[in-house]
């Protein structure tokens, strides 16, 4: 039995709660980053399931994950770069350790 | 305009003092000219100007009227007040023109003396320059707004002279005192001159006099704005109960006690009621009020003079109960009566005072008990002195007879409680007076200092109040001077100096003073009756006396402490911190107290802002979800 709609969704919000999950709770910078990408990965399965089952005609969820892919390469480059500047100034890419924006 | 003046002259009065003190205050400074013009520069602007008074006097004396000089626009607030600089040229202008300038000068003159060898000598002479400048212009000003600058003016210029020694505590103390005092008064004064200004609608002197006439102004008004004058005029010429900063001005050079404190600013007063007379005759409450004022200070300052030790001191009671005679006249008599007084009393008081600093010139000290014999060191000053003293005293032909007699039987037609009062007051000016020559000229000197006659420079001046001190009131033999004023009719020159006595009081009088001297001869001279006893006979009185009242302690110690710094400023100072302060300082704090809840919000952990994060999305969807 080919999988549906239903199972493609299950397994997109389990990647997703996979990936907050971890965003959430690690506190190395890098491994965020990773978790993060989990999310969208998570993201797109949910995008390409909707446009195989509801629109096959169209291509607008593939589309769509395509862009979302080329963002998260760009999200991906700034955010390598903001952490190895602060790995530069701070030693450390422990975000309990980075604090000093609050109040 | 004026009879025989050019009018250029009459502004060249005030003018020329004023220009002598930018001269030695202003340029003097600016250039830091290190020179000594030592008093010359403003005794020929004070001579200049007491030829052009007397030229200004006499043109009145021949021809009374009253002349205005037209100023210009000084002061222009939307049309709703103008303030024109004018000048008023009556004969009680005249008057005091004279006074002022001739004591200012003859004053002046005697400071070459007196002053001699002091330091600052420039700012003496500047300030005595500004004062002159100052008190000229309030008796000439047709404006009351004007007339309030100047009456400042001449308290600022009071003020700087009796603090003239500032490095000497009591000097300072007493200068701030008496800018305080009268201030007090000068309330009053303000008050009126507003509420005359709201109901009148215009400052000028004139104007307010035919608005009151008119009946523009209602009668409580004229009695509240008399009264508000009146209390000025007690705080300039320490009336009882703001007469306290007089005896202790006395702390300023002699000179200046002789030309503020006893001739002229502290005459401003009287003159400033003169000047409102007929506001006062339209209240009978305030002229009253005048009068009652005048009677009891002349009354109370004359117990007190009894029993001072300190020459000066006696003097300055002196003065003060002078004053309230003067007071008692205008209230009782009318302008032409006090300013008669004010006019004959200007000169002898002068000369006392003069008199009194030519003896601590030599002596070095105030206190008649460290003096004595000194009539055969000091010949022309115990003459004039005595001149003097028999002149306040009130003894026939001189000058103080004549003002007193009219003061005296214009009491005794109108309210005789307060003639009585008068009475015993002369009585007592003539007892105190002799006591102070007694003292001080009388018996053997107490100690081992050789005094000395004083120069020529400071007898020359104290001649000339002499002769006038002696003269003034026969100015007035023929019934002229008052009638200028505005009393009483002319008459042959016989009936002013002899007719006189056909009525009882001038015996009356004459007794009175007499009896006086007697008995300060008795007891000062002769010491048939022992002082110290007297002392102890009445001694809970004379403590009363010695101790001043007690006014100063209960201004001091209960108005000024207890009441205001205790009292009043404690609970403004309270109310201060507790409810304005604490206001704001609760503001303060409730909004500290709700961010410390907030920021720990901010904890600058980015686990906790993506948790937050995560639920803030996860409501916004849900909400989205479930409303539709």
């Amino acid at each position: 039995m080919a999988p549906g709609l239903e199972q493609y969704l299950v397994l997109s919000a389990v990647i997703f709660s996979i990936g907050l999950f971890g965003a959430i709770t690690k506190r190395s910078a890098v491994v965020i980053l990773i978790c993060i990408e989990i999310m969208l990965a998570g993201v797109n399965i949910a995008l390409v399931a909707f446009s195989r089952f509801i629109t096959p005609a169209e291509l607008t969820g593939q589309s769509f994950s395509v862009f979302v892919i080329v963002v998260a390469a760009a999200e991906v480059a700034v955010g390598l770069a903001i952490i190895l500047a602060l790995y530069r100034q701070r030693h450390t890419i422990d975000t309990d350790k980075i604090d000093l924006l609050k109040w | 305009m004026m009879n025989n003046i050019p009018e250029a002259l009459i502004w060249m009065i005030p003018g020329l003092p004023l220009a002598a003190f930018t001269v030695l205050f202003v340029v003097v400074r600016a250039l830091k000219i290190r020179s000594n013009l030592n008093g010359y520069l403003s005794i020929a602007a004070t001579a200049v100007s007491f030829a052009f008074s007397l030229w200004t006097a006499a043109g009145l004396f021949s021809s009374p009227g009253e002349n205005a000089v037209a100023g210009f626009e000084w002061l222009n607030l939307g049309g709703k007040l103008v303030i024109e600089l004018g000048l008023i040229i009556d004969p009680l202008t005249g008057i005091m023109l004279v006074v002022v300038t001739l004591v200012s000068l003859l004053v002046q003159i005697y400071s070459l003396g007196y002053m001699h060898g002091s330091k600052s000598l420039n700012r003496y002479f500047a300030f005595i320059s500004l004062f002159t400048f100052a008190m000229l212009g309030l008796v000439m000003a047709d404006n009351l707004l004007i007339m309030f600058m100047c009456w400042e003016l001449v308290g600022l210029c009071s003020y700087m002279l009796i603090g003239f020694w500032y490095h000497r505590p009591a000097a300072a103390q007493a200068a701030r005192k008496a800018f305080f005092i009268t201030r007090i008064g000068d309330f009053g004064f303000l008050a009126a001159i507003l509420l005359l200004f709201s109901s009148a609608g215009t400052l000028d002197v004139a104007g307010i006099h035919s608005a009151a006439a008119g009946g523009v102004i209602s009668s409580a008004a004229i009695t509240w704005a008399a009264l508000g004058i009146f209390m000025g005029a007690m705080g300039k010429s320490a009336q009882f109960p703001l007469h306290t900063w007089l005896p202790d001005a006395m702390e300023g050079p002699t000179p200046v006690s002789a030309l503020i404190h006893a001739a002229t600013m502290v005459a401003a007063g009287v003159f400033l009621v003169g000047r409102m007379y007929p506001l006062f005759e339209l209240s009978p409450t305030a002229l009253n009020t005048v009068a009652t004022i005048g009677a009891v200070t002349a009354l109370f300052a004359g117990t007190i003079a009894l029993v001072m030790h300190d020459i000066k001191k006696v003097l300055a009671y002196s003065t003060i109960s002078q004053l309230g005679y003067m007071m008692l006249g205008l209230g009782l008599g009318g302008v032409a009566v006090a300013l008669f007084h004010l006019f004959t009393h200007a000169f002898f008081k002068a000369l006392l005072f003069m008199g009194a600093g030519s003896v601590n010139h030599s002596t070095g000290t105030f206190d008649m008990r460290k003096m004595g014999g000194l009539a055969r060191l000091m010949p022309w000053t115990c003459a004039t002195f005595v001149i003097g003293s028999l002149s306040l005293s009130g003894i026939w032909p001189l000058a103080g007879f004549f003002s007193k007699e009219e003061i005296l039987s214009s009491a005794l037609s109108n309210q005789p409680v307060l003639f009585a009062m008068a009475l015993i007051t002369a009585f007592m000016t003539a007892f105190y007076m002799f006591r102070v020559v007694f003292l001080t000229f009388g018996g053997e000197y107490q100690s081992r200092l050789k005094p000395h006659e004083s120069g020529r420079i400071m007898l020359i001046p104290m001649l000339v109040l002499a002769v006038l001190a002696v003269s003034a009131g026969w100015l007035n033999a023929t019934g002229r001077l008052t009638a200028i004023l505005g009393h009483g009719h002319e008459h042959s020159w016989i009936t002013g100096l002899l007719g006189i006595f056909t009525h009882p009081l001038a015996w009356i009088s004459l007794a009175v003073a007499g009896s006086g001297i007697t008995l300060a001869w008795a007891m000062y001279h002769k010491r048939w009756i022992s002082a110290k006893k007297i002392a102890w006979t009445f001694r809970s009185a004379y403590t009363v006396f010695f101790h001043k009242y007690w006014i100063d302690e209960l201004y001091e110690k209960y108005i000024g402490a207890r009441f205001f710094n205790n009292g009043l400023f404690n609970l403004f100072n309270r109310f201060d911190t507790t409810v304005i302060d604490g206001t704001v300082n609760d503001i303060a704090g409730l909004n500290l107290k709700s961010s410390k809840a907030i920021r720990a919000l901010h904890n600058g952990r980015l686990t906790r802002y993506s948790l937050v994060f995560l639920f803030g999305v996860a409501a916004v969807a849900l909400t989205v979800i479930f409303t539709g």
